[in-house]
């Protein structure tokens, strides 16, 4: 039976609330779960004082209510799996290293940064710094997947090393800022200054876009890895065109005041 | 035991414990497909002198590659695990990337993974990259057509090869249309291939010979020129032609089925028996009797 979280007290200020996670509750009784601390402001308070405890842990949790301003939502979660059925606060997920996190809402700032594994989908829009390294970071997400199937603001995958970041909707500036590797999909349209300083790494956008000067036009191709990610993504629920499928793609090389061993593939088709 | 006007002779086919890797190959179209098909499963007939036994499994629809591209599906097996991995590496090095458009595949689920696109993507002098997707580790090497896109690791399973049947016929004509009724009945299943040419051999072995460097020499007992010569031939009187086909396959039940499917569209008129090879039962761990094959 799933554990079920409702949201019964909405925080004023912020709710840190890292203890929502598969980790921190298994093998707790439901008096111990309601007692887990959570931090309103810089006031500790336990979990029921926001929350309505009921089922039992089986590895998922079920979380109901408007979340926005509750933090930390699956930080350092390994597995199992966190639905949550609303708005969801900023650093969902951060640095967790395997389960899943579903949103069916939209997201805050700070989705997985500094994820080593695991998905988060965000059903609705997200906000800034998606899968990004904390300011002061040189390395951001690790691994894992994030899917958002609306859209996302600035520096999506800043610092990125490693993972899957898709974008169903349009990203904001700069895109893949630093990257240093991993990939980055964007099915709508992205922002400026893409790829921005950008090591290694795979950006790929489904419409033209307008890049920095310190990119360089490689070819025109196929890239045929790009049909093993769209199966992927097919098999997430999201829609793949079979233009995109099968249509070639501009690829530019950079940032060449880097490495210069990135890529951003723009769609080249009709 | 006879089957129409031929005897199946009370007798099994020795087989072998062996090692196995499918790899699915991707191009453009069929014909890219199977060219490059065809070069990695050549030269390959026979562990004995080759290295290892390759061969076309099956021809994949575009719907059910792994790339949504024409596929073939190729078996190879050697004698141990780690001689298959160096065989991968070369033979996938060597006749796939060469091939234009083509991409390359692990096709088995189970077993134990050794590394080849991790070793193949050296090709690429520092500009191969890595993609982890939905699990699975790729590599882009970048080549003079655009990209070649290759499994980082294909996996090996025990399989078991050497199964086998011997034709016997009244001449060389009608054998070889016995036995190529067999391998294109045993075409059509999967789980299996047929290393030799069109399926068939016709310089089968014996185990060792008069000159002491050669470790396999021919089958003196079922060379029709050699009858009244060596000392115990196989064959009766009007038996003129001896082909064999040799099985491989992924599971001792896959190797039996073919047998059975192979040694029925083989009996025809002028077919005098149908026989297999074995030597003497003390070296395969596998003795398939060909009246246990159920027909």
């Amino acid at each position: 039976m799933t554990l079920k979280l409702k949201l019964h007290t909405k925080p004023e200020v912020p709710l840190e609330a890292d203890c929502i996670c598969p980790d921190r509750m298994q093998s707790l009784n439901m008096t111990e779960i309601g007692d887990l601390v959570t931090y309103h402001g810089n006031r500790q308070v336990p979990l029921k004082n926001f929350f309505e405890c009921s089922g039992e842990f089986d590895g998922e949790i079920d979380i109901e209510g408007d979340l926005v301003n509750v933090k930390h939502i699956g930080s350092t979660m390994s597995f199992g799996k966190i639905t949550v059925s609303g708005n969801v606060g900023v650093h969902i997920g951060a640095a967790m290293s395997g389960g899943e996190i579903i949103v069916e809402g939209d997201a805050s700032d700070w989705v997985g940064p500094e994820m080593y594994g695991g998905r988060i989908t965000i059903k609705g829009n997200a906000g800034h710094m998606v899968g990004s390294g904390y300011r002061g970071s040189t390395v951001g997400m690790q691994g894992g997947e994030i899917i958002v199937h609306g859209n996302v603001k600035n520096e999506t995958g800043h610092v990125m090393r490693r993972g899957l970041i898709v974008v169903a909707g349009n990203s904001g500036d700069f895109t893949g800022v630093n990257m240093l590797a991993g990939t980055i999909i964007v099915l709508g349209e992205m922002g400026i200054r893409t790829g921005a300083g950008m090591r290694r790494g795979s950006i790929i956008c489904q419409t033209k876009s307008e890049l920095l000067p310190t990119f360089t036009r490689s070819c025109d191709y196929l890239p045929l890895f790009l049909r093993h990610y769209f199966k992927h993504l097919e098999s997430l629920g999201l829609i793949i065109s079979d233009s995109l499928i099968n249509s070639p793609f501009e690829r530019w090389c950079g940032d060449s005041i880097e490495l210069n061993r990135g890529e951003i593939l723009l769609y080249a088709g009709k | 035991m006879k089957i129409k006007s031929t005897t199946i002779v009370d007798t099994f086919a020795e087989a072998f414990n062996m090692y196995v890797s499918r790899v699915i190959i991707t191009a453009d179209s069929k014909e890219w497909a199977i060219a490059a098909a065809q070069s990695i499963t050549g030269f390959a007939t026979s562990v004995i002198g080759c290295k290892c036994e390759a061969g076309i499994e099956t021809i994949i629809d575009p719907n059910d590659s792994p790339d949504l591209r024409p596929g073939v599906s190729v078996l190879i097996f050697a004698m141990d695990a780690e001689s298959l991995g160096k065989r991968l590496i070369e033979r996938i090095g060597q006749c796939v990337m060469t091939c234009p458009t083509t991409a390359c595949y692990n096709g088995l689920a189970g077993g134990s993974p050794v590394i080849v696109g991790g070793k193949l993507r050296y090709f690429g002098d520092g500009h191969q990259i890595s993609k982890v997707i939905d699990g699975l580790k790729l590599w882009r090497i970048p080549v003079m057509d655009g990209e070649f896109l290759v499994d980082d690791r294909f996996n090996i399973q025990e399989a078991v090869g050497g199964g086998n049947l011997l034709i016997l016929g009244k001449d060389q004509k009608v054998t070889l249309k016995a036995a190529s009724a067999a391998t294109k009945a045993m075409g059509k299943l999967t789980d299996i291939i047929l290393p030799f040419p069109n399926g068939v051999v016709r310089s089968g072995s014996k185990v060792g010979s008069k000159y002491k460097k050669m470790i396999a020499s021919t089958n003196d007992a079922y060379c029709p020129t050699l009858r009244g010569v060596v000392e115990k031939s196989e064959l009766d009187d009007g038996i003129n032609s001896v082909l064999e086909i040799v099985v491989d396959g992924l599971t001792l039940k896959a190797v039996e089925n073919a047998m059975r499917v192979g040694l029925m569209a083989a009996i025809k008129p002028g077919i005098k028996k149908i026989s297999a090879g074995n030597y003497g039962g003390g070296l395969g761990q596998h003795h398939i009797h060909l009246l246990k094959l159920g027909f």
